[in-house]
């Protein structure tokens, strides 16, 4: 049973503040969704979990099944369980998504799959996503659309089947059909055994993926929490209100 | 022969089969500006051919191919010596090899020769006629030691289409230095290969040459430098007719103390070449600190009337952004580096269509990596 739990983090970038002290826990069956304006620092959460160099952590801790994961690299934070959904996937010249799946695949399961199971399951979770099966031989993320590209990241997350996984703004951007696809995608993801982190900025996606809880956050923390109503109240009333809060905490 | 000044442009001045109509070089001539001339074993200063480099051939079976003496009246003709140690090259060498693939002959293999240094200094002459319609691959493989210093010619003829693969396979304390000519008649299509991975010095000028309107030249380069390597590749695409095509796409990547990485594109289209379509790129991967990249292009355009010309130069670190999202998905370091490497040289590799070739060199290239 996945837990990851976040403790009073307090992250910067580049000596500058933006997480000012988080408590969120993301228990295995639970999606929970994140909310908040621009520059609020909910991509900085994303990646200050998944480890990217750029963002240091100051203070607290990340645990994943009671394992800080802040002293792992940041394949090895991936290995352990951890996903993140891109907001802007990355080009990689040269390397084609069926050796990045592969290669990300064996180094997560610890072995190399079998080369007919595996051009298999890729062929099958590409279907489900509506993903042309000539993708497999491009290059990754490269010439992508932007619904492209987060198709490919839930293809990859439900490949790697994580704990945990992070979904930073992996509905900006999608037209609606794209939207539905991706939405499927996360709900075959979630089951009583894993955990999912939606971190969006719209409560568009939420009426696909239910949320358990809705945090919403400004100004480097989580101001309020609630149920799926609190998406409804955002969605009516703003973010105005919780910004004001965030700014004078 | 004499002295045969051409009217050439800014970039290249002038041509000569006689060494004496060239100074030696001090390094602060342009085309040697970037050259150790002190690691070249005297190479620029007349040394004698004390050594061997020995050619072995496998033909393919519709390909001719002679060892000739100098006064072979098929050498020379298509290209004269543009720098000192190309004419010291021409003035020095015992014997060529001629390749000829007749009229409207395909040949079904690739023809390789494969150039075994063993030791010493030594001058060698290539000539490789496609004469009207023919169609061939040829493999110069450069394997062992020596201090060598050769000129390749390439004689493509109407319609024929000639691809070639120069592979510097050398170990590392020898030092090359070669100029591979490209003369294209009407129609013609040339593709180069240009691989570089091993030698102490290596200084490849490939240039390019058109008679006839509705040449195709496509000029493709793969090199990796590592601690101590001088890898340097100078190209000249002379656009003089009208209607031609070329392409150059040269990619390096660098690592480790004194790694130097050198790159000059030279484009010219002169005033009667309307309707050129050009595009040359130079792209370097610096992997360590210590390394050294000097990439330099040049396009001078005499006329008004292009299809295309552009070029462009990039040298840069590897990208944080890639590294992050391999690992990201669970892939250690060491292996998403490789990946990255290979994945922006497999770029080129992919286009040799001679399998076991594209094999050999992407292995080549995993190598250089783990090192």
């Amino acid at each position: 049973m996945a837990t990851l739990e976040i403790r009073d983090l307090h992250v910067s970038v580049e000596d500058k503040e933006i997480l000012r002290g988080v408590d969120l826990t993301v228990k295995a069956g639970e999606t929970h969704a994140i909310m908040g304006p621009n520059g609020s620092g909910k991509s900085t959460l994303a990646y200050a979990i998944a480890g990217h160099p750029k963002y240091t952590v100051t203070g607290g801790e990340v645990l994943l099944d009671g394992e800080s994961v802040l002293e792992m690299s940041v394949d090895a934070r991936a290995r352990a369980g951890l996903f993140l959904a891109m907001q802007y996937p990355v080009e990689v010249p040269g390397v084609s998504v069926s050796n990045f799946l592969r290669t990300a695949v064996t180094a997560v399961r610890g072995e190399a799959p079998k080369l007919r199971d595996f051009a298999k399951e890729m062929r099958s979770a590409m279907a489900e996503l509506q993903i042309d099966p000539a993708f497999a031989q491009r290059n990754l993320n490269e010439g992508f659309s932007g619904g492209e590209k987060k198709r490919h990241e839930i293809l990859q997350m439900e490949m790697l089947k994580p704990k945990v996984a992070v979904l930073d703004e992996t509905d900006s951007g999608l037209d609606i059909d794209a939207l539905k696809v991706v939405s499927e995608g996360v709900n075959r993801f979630r089951s009583g055994d894993t955990g999912v982190l939606l971190i969006t900025h719209y409560t568009r996606i939420l009426r696909y993926v239910k949320p358990d809880f809705v945090h919403v956050f400004a100004a480097g923390r989580i101001v309020e929490q609630g149920g799926p109503e609190l998406a409804e109240l955002l969605e009516t009333e703003g973010y105005e209100k919780f910004t004001k809060a965030g700014a004078s905490a | 022969m004499g002295l045969e000044t051409k009217p050439l442009s800014t970039l290249h001045e002038h041509a000569s089969y006689d060494v004496d109509d060239f100074v030696v070089p001090t390094g602060r001539e342009e085309e040697w500006r970037f050259t150790p001339l002190r690691r070249l074993r005297d190479l620029h200063k007349g040394a004698a051919g004390d050594g061997k480099v020995i050619v072995d051939v496998a033909a393919a079976p519709e390909v001719t191919v002679e060892t000739v003496s100098r006064d072979d009246e098929r050498i020379g003709r298509a290209y004269v010596p543009a720098d000192r140690v190309s004419a010291q090259a021409y003035g020095s060498f015992a014997q060529a090899t001629v390749v000829t693939v007749r009229k409207e002959v395909v040949a079904t293999e690739p023809t390789v020769l494969t150039m075994r240094g063993e030791g010493g200094v030594a001058y060698g002459h290539t000539t490789v006629i496609l004469e009207p319609f023919a169609q061939a691959t040829v493999v110069l493989e450069h394997t062992g030691t020596a201090a060598y210093a050769d000129n390749v010619e390439f004689v493509v003829g109407d319609g024929a289409s000639l691809t070639v693969f120069s592979l510097q396979n050398w170990a590392s304390d020898a030092v090359h230095l070669s100029h591979q000519h490209a003369r294209l008649g009407r129609d013609a299509r040339f593709k180069s290969f240009t691989v570089s991975l091993g030698g102490g010095v290596v200084r490849i000028a490939p240039s390019v040459a058109y008679d006839a309107p509705g040449g195709d030249a496509e000029l493709y380069g793969i090199y990796f430098a590592d601690g101590g390597q001088h890898l340097e590749h100078r190209l000249l695409v002379d656009h003089t007719q009208p209607n031609c095509r070329s392409r150059v796409d040269y990619r390096g990547a660098l690592q480790d103390e004194d790694a130097h990485a050198v790159w000059i594109g030279d484009v010219i289209i002169r005033a009667e070449a309307e309707g050129t379509d050009t595009y040359e790129l130079n792209r370097n991967l610096v992997l360590t600190d210590g390394t050294r990249v000097d990439s330099v292009p040049n396009l001078e355009i005499l006329t008004g009337e292009v299809a295309g010309a552009g070029h462009a130069s990039a040298s840069g670190r590897l990208d944080d952004q890639h590294l992050f999202y391999l690992q990201a998905r669970g892939i250690p370091y060491d292996t998403a580096r490789r990946m990255v490497v290979r994945g922006f040289l497999g770029q080129l590799v992919e286009k040799i269509d001679v399998l076991d070739l594209q094999e050999r060199v992407m292995a080549a290239i995993d190598e250089e990596i783990a090192r």
